[in-house]
């Protein structure tokens, strides 16, 4: 099963070389990306040095065991967290050289993240939540409201709107998570682990959330153990203890 | 909109907490009470004495022998007399009249009673110059005066001190030294001036007294009446040119006679109550101060309990603009509640002290207003180290927080 680090995707020809920028629809290029955690006497190495590049519109599984990197990644993907070296163009902007501002601009409006752990805001009810990015988008109280009930119905949440996080379970929780993701229609949808708490028809439904968003041309990364969510991706990459182990387009889904 | 959200997140924090909250906006809600307190009582001090000095009448400065006073008698042997005060109305021009008076204590008889009470020998003009109002029956008048008749007026205090009222005793005789005064009238209430009660005083012609009462030229005293828009230092001036020149005092030798203006007996009492203010103005800055702090410790409480928070809203697109006007905000709420809390306090301390007083205390609204930013001020003196703390947190370091 261990497969060769390919670089199978068409848009690795067009990578940009140590002066080059990002070729012109590559959404996300990491070169070198490294981050590591000192911990005590030791350092751990949660990126050994990750080259990715995933163009616009692609639908991109992340697969790999426990504790190699992904959720580390997603975090730089997602404009959270800065490599300790390497470097990681947005849409074709290095994102090292980019302002408080500008980040949180970007956090806003282009890319909405699932949480592992969801992150919700405990005082609030799952209706706030789900408003909070578009509070800091600038959008009026009642075209909000509508948004993001319109989001909790698509999670099969409306009813329990008003409850909050420690009110619903794990997987409506994370349901709220995928809701304010989703509620910005964001171009890139970052999901770690967005259907780990979910039985099998209520991942459907989410998954089927992704595909709409996926078939409008927005760019999809999400993160799963489960080879049957990772069938819905056109691409799978395996990342092993920090470095990217293959990168293998999803012969069901006919990539291009 | 942000900023709705940015103070109902306040609210909501300040609900959260309740009793935090209330521990925390104490200094900021005694400061405040202070403050309104202060503007209160210094107002309503002044107020108090602005009237006072308007129930003097017109302007009077009052003339006594001897150089300097202890207690309101005068030290020291020189003498006034009736050509004195003659001579401060004709020679000094910003003086427009004079009322001598001779006086002492004496024995009042009326029916059983006996008083011992101040007699004050006066010119009929006295009520107008030194500002007496009538209350039943009338003054006496220039006449009385000339022919030396045992007529008086009393104060509002005299009739019940003889047993009677100050209506009843009217048209009475009252006896003193052994004479048979007619009373002619009674004076409106006046209050305490200075320290003479003259509610307990009784007024008699100036020639009666000067003849058969007392039987001296000294006088106790020389009200001069100020023309009016005429300066009190020009007066001054004015008299003790005429004095010196009357009394023959050698350029270079010391006043035999002392001139006073009655409103600086006020002047204590407006001191007394700005000493009070002054202390309330110390409570007020130390407990604002003291309550900044509190807020300022509070805030960086809070900033650690919501790290979480700071990070979820700065992975979904807060600034840290956004962040620091939060917390900024979340401080300034806190105290502008106790501000607004202080407010009422302070108004409720107000109208207690008016009530013991009896001064005529407003609370303005400047005051309020001046309060209320003062406490916003503090709010983001205090609350912006705080937030600029919670701004600079790292997003994804404050969401592993737990
Ligand atoms: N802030 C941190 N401090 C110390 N170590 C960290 C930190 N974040 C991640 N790590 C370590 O880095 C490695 C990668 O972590 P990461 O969360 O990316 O794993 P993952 O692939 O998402 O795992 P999982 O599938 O369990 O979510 C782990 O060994 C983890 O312990
Ligand atoms: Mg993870």
């Amino acid at each position: 099963m261990q497969a060769p680090v390919t670089q199978t995707a068409p848009a690795r020809e067009t990578a940009p070389g140590p002066a080059g920028r990002p070729g012109a629809g590559q959404v996300i290029v990491t070169r070198a990306v490294t981050r590591s955690f000192p911990m005590g006497d030791t350092v751990i190495r949660a990126l050994q040095g990750v080259d990715v590049t995933i163009c616009r519109g692609e639908y991109v599984a992340i697969m790999g065991p426990s504790g190699s990197g992904k959720s580390t990644l997603m975090n730089i993907i997602g404009c959270l967290d800065r490599p300790d070296s390497g470097e990681y163009w947005l849409n074709g902007t290095p994102v090292a050289e980019l302002g408080d501002a500008d980040l949180a601009a970007l956090r806003n409006r282009e890319i909405g993240f699932v949480f592992q752990t969801f992150n919700l805001l405990a005082r609030a009810d799952a209706l706030h939540n789900v408003e909070l990015p578009l509070i800091y988008a600038g959008v009026g109280r009642r075209e909000r409201t509508e948004r993001a009930q319109l989001a909790l119905e698509q999670v099969g949440l409306r009813e329990r709107m008003r409850h909050r996080p420690a009110e619903l379970s794990g997987g409506q929780r994370q349901r709220v998570a995928v809701a304010r993701a989703l509620v910005t229609r964001p171009s890139l949808l970052l999901a770690d682990e967005p259907t780990g708490n979910l039985d099998s028809a209520t991942t459907a439904d989410i998954l089927a959330l992704f595909d709409e968003l996926h078939r409008k041309g927005n760019t999809i990364v999400l993160v799963t153990h489960d080879p049957a969510v990772a069938e819905y991706a056109h691409r799978a990459i395996r990342l092993r203890d920090g470095r990217i182990e293959s990168d293998t387009p999803n012969p069901r889904k006919g990539h291009g | 909109m942000l900023f709705a959200e940015m103070i109902l997140v306040a609210l909501q924090s300040v609900r959260a907490n309740l009793f935090r909250a209330f521990l925390t906006m104490l200094g900021i809600i005694i400061g405040v009470a202070s403050v309104i307190t202060m503007i209160a009582i210094g107002s309503g001090a002044k107020a108090a004495v602005d009237q006072q000095i308007d129930q003097l009448g017109a302007s009077v400065l009052s003339i006594r022998s001897g150089s300097f006073m202890r207690m309101g008698v005068a030290q020291g042997g020189a003498t006034l007399t009736i050509k004195d005060a003659e001579a401060i109305a004709r020679d000094a021009p910003s003086v427009i009249g004079v009322v001598p008076e001779i006086a002492g204590q004496l024995q009042i008889k009326h029916g059983n009673r006996n008083e011992n009470l101040r007699v004050a020998g006066v010119t009929a003009n006295f009520p107008e110059i030194q500002g007496y109002t009538i209350a039943s029956g009338k003054s006496f008048t220039k006449a009385d005066d000339a022919s030396r008749r045992p007529v008086a007026v009393l104060g509002s205090a005299v009739g019940g001190k003889l047993g009677t009222n100050a209506a009843a005793i009217v048209g009475q005789t009252i006896y003193i030294k052994g004479i048979a005064f007619e009373v002619l009238g009674v004076f409106e209430e006046k209050g305490s001036t200075g320290f003479r009660n003259v509610d307990e005083q009784v007024w008699i012609p100036f020639f009666t007294a000067r003849y058969r009462v007392f039987g001296t030229e000294q006088l106790d005293s020389i009200s001069a009446q100020m023309a009016p828009g005429s300066t009190v230092e020009r007066s001054i001036v004015e008299i003790e040119r005429v004095m010196r020149k009357q009394h023959q005092i050698q350029p270079g030798k010391d006043n035999d006679f002392s001139i006073a203006d009655p409103r600086q007996f006020f002047n204590v009492r407006e001191a007394a109550a700005n000493i009070f203010a002054i202390l309330l103005a110390g409570i007020a800055s130390i407990s604002l101060v003291v309550g900044g702090i509190g807020i300022m410790n509070i805030m960086l409480v809070t900033v650690t309990e919501r790290t979480k928070e700071i990070g979820i809203r700065k992975a979904l697109g807060a600034s840290r603009r956004n962040i620091l006007l939060q917390f900024v905000v979340e401080a300034m709420v806190l105290c502008m509640l106790g501000g607004a809390a202080g407010i009422a306090l302070g108004a409720g301390v107000t109208t207690l002290i008016a009530r013991i007083a009896g001064w005529n205390m407003a609370i303005s609204p400047t005051a309020v207003l001046l309060a209320f930013c003062f406490s916003a001020a503090v709010g983001l003196f205090f609350g912006i180290w705080p937030a600029r703390k919670a701004a600079r947190l790292d997003p994804i370091e404050a969401l592993r927080y737990e």
